[in-house]
Formats: structure tokens, C-alpha cells, sequence
């Protein structure tokens, strides 16, 4: 019987340090052994292990259109992503996923797609954007908003200017407050949500910090956005990824099982979801 | 169902028997509480009449309090090799036999746990009926009667037990002890055990009224006893070491000094405890003690029922005589019902 608690290795093939104060890092990685290779949809995490430092879940911010790689992007903040941060080019790691749910992109087909994000939590919905972008024509109008608290703070810079260029994708960049030199949009999420005048009938996507979610869920209701087409995904702290440990227990729910992506409908079924 | 008569003049070969399948574990006395114990020599095993609840359940021997589940080294992750013995474990009680029936399908569903699986095939469970005590409230959760889970079961009438086989295992045993073990058990026993079921019954003291409680503690969930249990609370994590159907743990990687080599350990944890929700960034999603206790009691008796189709107490009292603050589920159920 397979142990589902055994992660498999990766090799760390490329760094790249998102923010000036270097929090931020993102990490390509490879596969060791090709059998490890693994399907997964935008939205599903991964265990990420550090030998003897120990395990930690994080959303795939790669698209399964992307070959070969997994992506992961980690603030630096406690001890494991701290030992993340140390890694160079070539260490090996180890994964354990694809876990959990994943953004309903089946039905999303052929529909207009809204995704709001903020701050570094953005990976998940990097996966969606690009797998979308992969599968352009599958997929209506697509709309992004994006918000970070200061212009340093967005992820995936090089990639947001590509995004920008492109005349089959709307994008609107918020930083919480004006900076010198920023011409984009200023203000909180929730805010510049209501003001951006996002199309109704659009499914719509939410994933940031838990305050950010909180307060953008309600507006979205408010633009007329029916509760079963808005969806958004959850952070809870988890040990084992596969309902075992218990610690991402919400009502009836696993984050890890259930989750991590719930729609609006389900949030409310569920007392202390947000 | 196969039933047959154990005669109380061939009780003390009962161990023999059941030793040549594993080390025969069962409750014994350590100070005025009861754990279980290896049973090393065949008087020390005894047959209680009462009710006998020993202060941790037997998902000790499933789910180890520490353990390590995996051994690091810079090319691989492994899995230990480690020699789980087999246990026969004796006197197992009909609401602790549920328990374990809840454990299998926790550990099941979804995704299998390897580590409680290997534990879980070297268990041989021999359940035993008893008179109740003032705490025990197994006949308010519906978990005082048993019908699954166990290998063999025994009922006390008197001069003799009924043993009911309730696995293969449990039919190898009686095969083996063949000559302490009778087929022949005439239909007048019948008298006997309907006459015990109902001394049993009548025998319960401890009433708490769970019915309804899974709506209250919907309509509920926001009263204000919830912030002064909050207040008592100490957070710690007694009732849920204690709890025979909770499973929480924590998982933490040590290293050897060598920095090469470690393993990843797994050890109980507790909702109750404040790091328990804590996520990077130190987001806290449990803050108040007052969140974690109704975590804990919406998760017992009414989320377990979302998940796995019955509540999660099955009113072994535990919990009740634990609690230093009296926080348990007799406290919360008078309060949910105002």
C-alpha cells in the first residue's frame, strides 16, 4: 500500500526573488524521477518538505500547460519558509500532491472568468490565469484585478508587464496606497472591485489574504455576482494534506479534502469560514 | 452471528488461549484510575463487572502518542521499519469498540493512513458488557450496545459468559480453545440475557439529553456561554488526549546533530491548544479559547455527522471526570439547552 506520507524529490531548477526586500521567492521545480510526475488543475496544492526543517503547504503557481515544473512562490515567515528561502539552485526537496480541489474550470468554458487577488497570494491564480491563456479560446472575456500594498509587493512582475501588452486580457493593478511614480489604480481590493464595473455574469475568482477575502466576498454580492458562481480558496494551517490531522477542520469541511477552493454558496454554510 | 458459553470454572485458561494469538493487554489498576497493561502472567487477568474506564482508550495502541513516521536522510524518505506486535486487548467495553468503529472510517475515507492501518491489523479486540457508572451516558449516544468492530464479545451471566465471534480471527480463537469454548447453548440462555439487558439498562444514572443537539449547537453558536467556558478554560488539551475518537496530531522534523540525517515526528495535538489554527504570518484563525472549545464540540456533535454519518461522543464519560473546570459535554449540553 502506497504511504501517502512519503513525499517524492524535486530538484530546485530555478530561483527567482520577487520582492526588493527579498520575502518574496518563487521556485521552479523538476522532477528527480519522471515516474513522480503528477496531473493536476489550477487551484491544488503541495506538502513542500525541507529535510529535517519539515512540511508546509502551498498552492501550485504553475499551470499544468506549463512542462515539467512545478511552481512555488513563499513568503518568508516562519521557520520552514525561512529554510525555503535558504535554498539554492540544484538542492533537492521534497513534494507531496497534488492535494486537495481545484477552481471549476470546466465551468468556466466558454464563460467570462473574473479573478481578484491580492498580495502573494496570487499563485494559485497565476495558475488559473495562465492555463486559461493556454487554452485561450476555451474561455470568454478575462479580467484580472490584482492588488498589492506597495508596487514592490506584486509577484510574477516580468510576466504581469506580458499580461499587460495583451488585448484578449483586462488587468487592473492596485497598490493600497499612492506611491510616487504609480500610475495605476490606488486602494484596497474591495474597493477598487466595485469600481472597475466587473460584468455580473462573469464566475469570478477570490484568493488573498483572509481579511482581503472577507471584505471583497460582500461586494461582489453587492455587484450582483450569484453566490454559486463566485469562488475563492481558503488558507488553514495543515500538517498532513489528507484529512487526517485535523487542524484545517471548518464545520463540516477539510480545508485540505474539501478544499482548498470553496464557492461563495458553500462559505456560508460554514460559520467560521472567513 | 456465532454465540457461544465460556463456563466462569474455565475462565483463568481463557489467557493461555489468547496468549498464543499476541501479548494480552487489559485494564489494570494504577492508583485510583485503570490503564491498559500488558498481562504478563494469567491471575492478573480479571474480569470487571463494572464499568471500567481506563484514562486513555485504546486509540493508544493505534495511534501512538509520539512516534516517528518517517526516517530523513539527504538521498530518500523512508518509512521505519518497526515490529508492531500483535495485542489481544481484553475488556474492551461496548462504547470504546464504537470508538474504534468511528477511528476505522476516519482513517479510511478519503485517503488511507498507512500508519494506522499497520496498527490497526495487529489489534485483536475481545469486547466485554458491563454495569454502568455514574458517568457513563453510552445509552444517550446510541454506542451501549455493539454489533460490529469486535473479534469476540463477552456478556456476564453469572456462572457463565455468552461469547459472541464476530470476526475470523475471533472464530480462530474459539477453534483454538475449543476445550474452554461450547457450542452447546440452549435457548433458555436467552432468559438470562434479556433479564441482564434489562438490569443493564435500568442501571444507567447519567442522563444527558443529546437530543437535538446538532440543531442547537447551529442556533447556538453564537451565545454568550460559549465566551464564559472561554473564561474557565485552561487550554489544556486534557479532554482531547483523553477523548476516544480524537485524532488530532502534530507533525515536527528533528536532525541528528550530523545535520545529514532526522526523522519526522508525529505526536498528538490538540484543538484546545492556542498554536493549534496559527498560519504563517501569524494569522491566528482560532484566537479565543471560546472558538476552540466550540470547535471542539461542533466538531463531536454535529460536524462528525456531515463527515461520517453519526456524531462523535460516544458518552464514555471521559471527558466528564477529566475536564478540571468541568468544560464536557454534560456542561455544554445543559447549557445548549438552555
Amino acid at each position: 500500500m502506497k504511504n501517502t506520507y512519503i513525499p517524492f524529490q524535486m530538484k530546485v531548477k530555478k530561483i527567482y526573488t520577487e520582492s526588493p526586500d527579498r520575502t518574496l521567492k518563487t521556485f521552479d521545480l523538476s522532477y528527480v524521477n519522471k515516474d513522480d510526475k503528477f496531473n493536476f488543475l489550477p487551484g491544488q496544492f503541495c506538502e513542500f518538505s525541507i529535510l529535517g526543517k519539515g512540511e508546509s503547504p502551498f498552492g501550485i503557481a504553475s499551470s499544468p500547460t506549463e512542462e515539467d515544473i512545478l511552481k512555488f512562490t513563499v513568503n518568508r515567515t516562519g521557520s520552514v519558509t525561512n529554510e525555503i528561502h535558504y535554498l539554492q539552485e540544484g538542492d533537492i526537496v521534497g513534494i507531496r500532491g497534488p492535494l486537495g480541489n481545484w477552481y471549476p474550470v470546466e465551468k468556466f468554458k466558454g464563460q467570462d472568468v473574473v479573478i481578484i487577488g491580492g498580495g502573494f497570494a496570487f499563485t494559485t491564480l497565476r495558475s488559473l490565469l495562465v492555463y486559461m491563456l493556454g487554452h485561450r479560446k476555451d474561455y470568454g472575456k478575462i479580467t484580472v484585478v490584482y492588488g498589492a500594498r506597495n508596487p514592490d509587493l506584486f509577484i510574477y512582475k516580468d510576466e504581469i508587464k506580458e499580461w499587460e501588452k495583451r488585448d484578449d486580457l483586462t488587468l487592473h493593478l492596485t497598490i493600497d496606497n499612492p506611491v510616487k511614480g504609480w500610475n495605476k489604480l490606488t486602494g484596497f481590493v474591495p474597493t477598487v472591485t466595485k469600481e472597475v464595473s466587473l460584468d455580473p455574469t462573469s464566475w469570478c475568482v477570490v484568493c488573498g489574504p483572509p481579511i482581503m477575502i472577507k471584505y471583497t466576498l460582500p461586494v461582489l454580492t453587492e455587484i450582483g455576482f450569484p453566490d454559486e458562481k463566485i469562488y475563492t480558496s481558503l488558507e488553514r494551517r495543515m500538517k498532513c494534506g489528507i484529512g487526517k490531522c485535523g487542524r484545517c477542520n471548518i464545520g463540516s469541511k477539510y480545508v485540505c479534502i474539501d478544499g482548498p477552493v470553496f464557492s461563495y454558496e458553500e462559505i456560508k454554510k460554514i460559520p467560521e469560514a472567513l | 452471528m456465532r454465540v457461544l458459553k465460556l463456563s466462569k470454572k474455565d475462565e483463568k485458561k481463557l489467557y493461555d488461549v489468547l496468549n498464543k494469538f499476541g501479548e494480552v493487554w487489559a485494564p489494570v489498576p494504577k492508583g485510583s484510575r485503570y490503564v491498559y497493561d500488558k498481562i504478563e502472567k494469567k491471575e492478573d487477568l480479571v474480569s470487571y463487572n463494572e464499568f471500567v474506564r481506563t484514562i486513555l482508550p485504546i486509540k493508544k495502541f493505534l495511534m501512538p502518542q509520539d512516534f516517528n513516521i518517517l526516517n530523513l536522510s539527504p538521498s530518500k524518505f523512508e518509512t521505519p521499519k518497526v515490529d508492531i506486535p500483535t495485542r489481544v486487548i481484553v475488556g474492551v467495553p461496548p462504547c470504546e469498540i464504537h470508538a474504534l468503529n468511528i477511528l476505522d472510517k476516519f482513517y479510511t475515507t478519503d485517503f488511507v493512513d498507512n500508519y494506522y492501518m499497520e496498527r490497526r491489523e495487529k489489534v485483536i479486540i475481545i469486547g466485554k458488557s458491563s454495569l454502568p457508572d455514574e458517568y457513563l451516558f453510552s445509552h444517550k449516544t446510541n454506542t451501549s450496545i455493539v454489533e460490529e468492530g469486535y473479534d469476540l464479545f463477552f456478556i456476564d451471566l453469572g456462572d457463565y459468559y455468552l461469547v459472541w465471534v464476530g470476526s475470523e480471527k475471533g472464530d480462530d480463537i474459539v477453534r483454538l480453545g475449543s476445550d474452554i469454548f461450547s457450542e452447546d447453548v440452549p435457548v433458555d440462555v436467552a432468559h438470562d440475557f434479556v433479564a441482564y439487558r434489562e438490569k443493564r439498562r435500568k442501571a444507567f444514572t447519567k442522563h444527558i439529553d443529546l437530543e437535538g443537539v446538532t440543531d442547537l449547537m447551529e442556533l447556538m453558536y453564537d451565545a454568550d456561554f460559549w465566551d464564559e467556558f472561554g473564561e474557565k478554560c485552561l487550554s489544556c488539551g486534557q479532554c482531547t488526549m483523553v477523548c476516544p475518537t480524537c485524532t488530532c496530531f502534530n507533525v515536527i522534523d528533528e536532525l541528528e546533530l550530523n545535520k545529514d540525517e532526522g526523522h519526522r515526528r508525529r505526536y498528538w495535538d490538540s484543538c484546545m491548544f492556542k498554536d493549534y489554527s496559527l498560519v504563517a504570518g501569524q494569522h491566528n484563525f482560532r484566537e479565543s479559547r471560546a472558538e476552540r472549545l466550540k470547535l471542539w464540540y461542533t466538531h463531536k456533535l454535529k460536524a462528525f455527522i456531515g463527515h461520517f454519518g453519526s456524531p462523535s461522543c460516544v458518552g464514555c464519560g471521559r471527558c466528564i471526570i477529566t475536564c478540571p473546570v468541568e468544560i464536557n459535554v454534560e456542561t455544554v449540553v445543559e447549557k445548549l439547552k438552555g
